[in-house]
């Protein structure tokens, strides 16, 4: 057999205490996709990390590429072996063009000054290798996230990269230009580039793997050919057990309970347009539609995060309409972020602060901060949703991104809310966390709790939600129900969101915000 | 792997690194004074050691209130026109024969306006704190001056000079002022919600609104109390000097203040920061500028060196942070 491109041997990494990853190996062949899975925490972005050159791995392992061994530690060396990696938080200077970003930091210059039309020429063909309609010169600022994504790939391909690390490059992207996307990776794959590719969606995995490897708690539990792949296998070797029951929906609801929220007529002005729409006690209800149909703005609206340019929020048949945050949750409506890092948490508190943060008010004696309440409440919560952290006291960014998720949904649980609203609740976290979250919305449910569910994962809403209303640009395009014996299916809630019904025109509706 | 010692273990280290981060320049602090002994011979004699206080305490005073500012991100230039305003203020009212105890609350309250004033347009208005406070910093500066029509304003029978020239079981009231502000600023940020949501607003502004706290009270509080610990400070300088001068009493005293605080290991960006550690800061600024003075160094080499030791002390402060930043 030749000798793979890049081969990781025995790497080990520890942070104080913690071992990160433990004598893990990792090969890829030229024209190759590797996908890597595993829960987060698994290791994944600390050995991609190694290969980067951003961390040093300890003593005792080895990366070889193309069968030589490589000087670990020294980015600049990586990206001299042709290595690139596309992290899922993207780097892009957005105030700069399309070919500033290309060759940001090694800028083609004479005695200092910035040679922009050689920028210009050598950009040029790496985009039309793309086959992207934006030009060099474009502000990556008025691109769309797709795009942006594939201005990250222009770069590696720019810096000649020949093993290209795409990290979930897709959770933010629309279904259309994630298509495009993967006919940028089956041209790379063509050209003989190595690809590690690292995403929690099994259809992508499919779709795209030659080979596939599962982490987990950092070590290497197995790799799997093409041929044998399967969602239950994997799932196995990632969690460590069997996840029969994935999707368990076990509230029943069935229009059985009174309404607990109306909303009627919402607009912002902008994108929104007369959203009407109710949810029942003990009732989940899905939301679906593409990214920038206008699900997160229209929950914010309900939630009184943006102001409401007209509509009105009923809860329990007064009306509310919340007009900051504030406002709704003393009413009790609470609203989950889709960004819990950049809106969410506060990653430099306690566990125990980001729990009871909007309850201390209310637990507070005079003002004062009441210790032992928030101890109790941290530690209950702890316990009730499986936070994996040693103690309450631990910084929440030092925590995977299940567990976070977990903080901050104990968060809103604190304020005992009659009305949740969950938006991705499952962004980014691993299978472990997502059945969890999963049955955790159930018991919700099921204790009588009105909830909302935004999800991009079709089979998720299917899987969790009693019904499903779907967005389409700024409106409410349709209502599917499950019914007993016939639930809902994909094909239905597509059709709503893409409008591809006979009856419609094309829409312009695939683009990201 | 979790069983409960180790928990107890990380419980305790997660405890250690906060302490070690909020003392970090403690080993500096005894290492200047150390050499500054060394040097001099008289630093560490007890009448030195009380100089120094009194004269930290203003700078203390000060940059309590830029803690509380920079923790929520923000910034206060406008601390040292308002130190001069107040000092005014305190002096005007004192020379009323009857009232002249009144000068002290005169003081502090016209420090507290100022502070509301800068507070109303950050919190209500939304513009820049670096903008709004650069615009007071001149501002006030010039309502200082107008206010003893640009001369000097003195008050030889003070009527609150032991405040600054007193001593209570040997130590100076100043310092036993600076102390109190101190260990308040530690009540407030740590044992209140109040504090907590100085932090929340300081480490995720956007999340803080989401999270329902009241942003606004936050940001007015905080400039609010920058402002009246600075009315504070004038008055405390008032009763040190017995006179007060508009145009140059509390020049650049904003950049010792936001020295301090940096010093003491607060983060520039908010969010992350303790009071110890402003108190150290300021008291390495004191040690620095008396030593220097007791070793004979030349006016104008205090300036480099009280700069250049902030620079190193800062960069040492950073490197260490980074060996053992992550877990």
């Amino acid at each position: 057999m030749m000798t793979p491109m890049l081969e990781m041997r025995s790497i080990s990494k520890t942070f104080g205490a913690v071992r990160a990853l433990r004598d893990v190996s990792l090969s890829v062949h030229g024209g190759e996709v590797h996908a890597l899975m595993g829960e987060n925490g698994a290791g994944k972005s600390t050995l991609m990390k190694i290969l980067s050159g951003a961390y040093v791995p300890d003593p005792g392992g080895e990366v070889l590429v193309n069968g030589q061994p490589m000087h670990t530690g020294n980015p600049r060396e990586a990206r001299a072996r042709g290595i690139a990696v596309i992290y899922q938080e993207l780097s892009l200077a957005p105030n700069l063009t399309v070919a500033e970003n290309l060759f940001l930091g090694e800028e083609p210059a004479t005695a200092g000054v910035v040679n922009r039309r050689q920028m210009l020429r050598e950009t040029r063909p790496i985009l039309q290798r793309l086959g992207v309609t934006f030009g060099p010169d474009t502000l990556v600022g008025s691109l769309s996230m797709g795009e942006r994504q594939l201005v990250e790939v222009a770069r590696a391909l720019g810096a000649n990269a020949r093993i290209i690390v795409m990290d979930e490059p897709t959770t933010s992207l629309s279904s259309r230009e994630t298509e495009k996307l993967f006919d940028v990776i089956a041209d790379l794959k063509a050209q003989g580039i190595a690809i590690v590719y690292i995403s929690h969606r099994m259809e992508e995995i499919y779709r795209l793997s030659d080979r596939c490897s599962v982490l987990r708690d950092g070590t290497y539990v197995g790799t799997l050919e093409r041929e044998n792949l399967s969602a239950a296998r994997l799932v196995s070797m990632m969690v460590g057990r069997d996840l029969s029951t994935f999707y368990k929906k076990e509230h029943k609801a069935t229009g059985a309970g009174d309404v607990v929220l109306q909303v009627e007529d919402m607009s912002d002005g902008r994108l929104i347009k007369n959203c009407s729409f109710e949810v029942r006690r003990g009732e989940v209800l899905g939301v679906s539609g593409l990214v920038g149909s206008g699900r997160t703005e229209l929950a914010r609206l309900i939630y009184g995060a943006d102001s409401a340019a007209s509509g009105r929020v009923i809860l329990e048949g007064r009306e509310v309409t919340p007009k900051s945050p504030r406002e709704a949750l003393d009413h009790g409506i609470v609203y989950l972020t889709e960004d819990r890092k950049g809106l969410g948490l506060f990653l430099d508190m306690t566990i125990s602060e980001n729990v009871n943060i909007c309850v201390m008010e209310r637990d507070a004696k005079a003002g004062l901060t009441n210790f032992r309440r928030a101890a109790q409440r941290a530690r209950q919560a702890m316990s009730a949703l499986a936070v994996k952290a040693p103690s309450p006291r631990i910084t929440v960014g030092a925590l995977s991104g299940g567990n976070q998720q977990k903080v901050l949904l104990a968060r809103l649980l604190e304020l005992d809310p009659k009305v949740i609203i969950l938006d991705e609740p499952t962004r980014g976290v691993d299978v472990g966390a997502k059945s969890e979250i999963y049955r955790l919305i159930d018991t919700l449910a099921e204790r009588g709790m009105a909830i909302i569910m935004i999800s991009s994962e079709l089979p998720e809403i299917i899987g969790v939600a009693d019904r499903v209303i779907v967005m389409r640009e700024g409106r409410i395009s349709g209502e599917v129900a499950a019914a007993p014996g016939s639930p809902i299916t994909q094909e239905a809630v597509m059709v709503l969101s893409t409008g591809d019904a006979p009856d419609t025109p094309e829409p312009a509706a695939a683009r990201a915000e | 792997m979790t069983d409960t010692t180790a928990q107890s273990a990380l419980d305790r280290r997660a405890r250690m690194r906060t302490l070690i981060r909020a003392l970090g320049m403690l080993p500096v602090l005894i290492l200047l004074a150390i050499g500054f002994e060394m040097i001099s011979g008289r630093f560490m004699s007890a009448n030195n050691l009380s100089i120094v206080m009194q004269q930290a305490s203003i700078n203390i005073v000060l940059a309590a209130g830029m803690t509380y500012v920079i923790l929520t991100g923000g910034i206060d230039l406008s601390v040292g026109s308002i130190l001069s305003a107040s000092a005014m203020a305190a002096l005007i009212v004192s020379l009323s024969p009857e009232w002249g105890m009144m000068g002290i609350p005169a003081g502090m309250a016209m420090g507290l306006l100022f502070g509301l004033l800068n507070g109303c347009l950050i919190a209500f208005i939304g513009l820049p704190p670096f903008i709004v406070t650069l615009g007071s910093l001149t501002a006030v500066r010039g309502v200082a001056r107008l206010m003893g029509s640009d001369t000097t304003v003195f008050n030889a029978n003070l009527p609150f000079a032991a405040m600054g020239n007193g001593t209570l079981f040997g130590i100076p009231w100043l310092a036993i002022i600076a102390i109190f502000v101190i260990v308040v600023s530690w009540f407030i940020l740590r044992r209140t919600v109040l504090g907590t949501w100085i932090y929340a607003v300081g480490g995720n502004q956007e999340a803080a609104r989401l999270t329902g706290i009241k942003v606004w009270l936050v940001l007015l509080f905080v400039y609010a109390m920058s402002g009246f610990l600075a009315g504070l400070g004038g008055v405390m300088s008032a009763s040190r000097l017995y006179a007060a001068n508009g145009l140059q009493l509390g020049q650049a005293y904003e950049l010792d203040a936001i020295a301090a605080v940096i010093l003491g290991g607060t983060s520039f960006v908010g969010g992350v920061g303790s009071i110890w550690g402003t108190l150290i800061g300021a008291l390495i600024i004191a040690v620095l500028s008396n030593g220097l003075i007791l070793s004979g160094v030349s006016d104008i080499w205090q300036f480099i060196i009280k700069g250049l030791v902030i620079i190193v002390a800062v960069s040492l402060d950073r490197l260490r942070l980074q060996g053992g930043a992550r877990t």
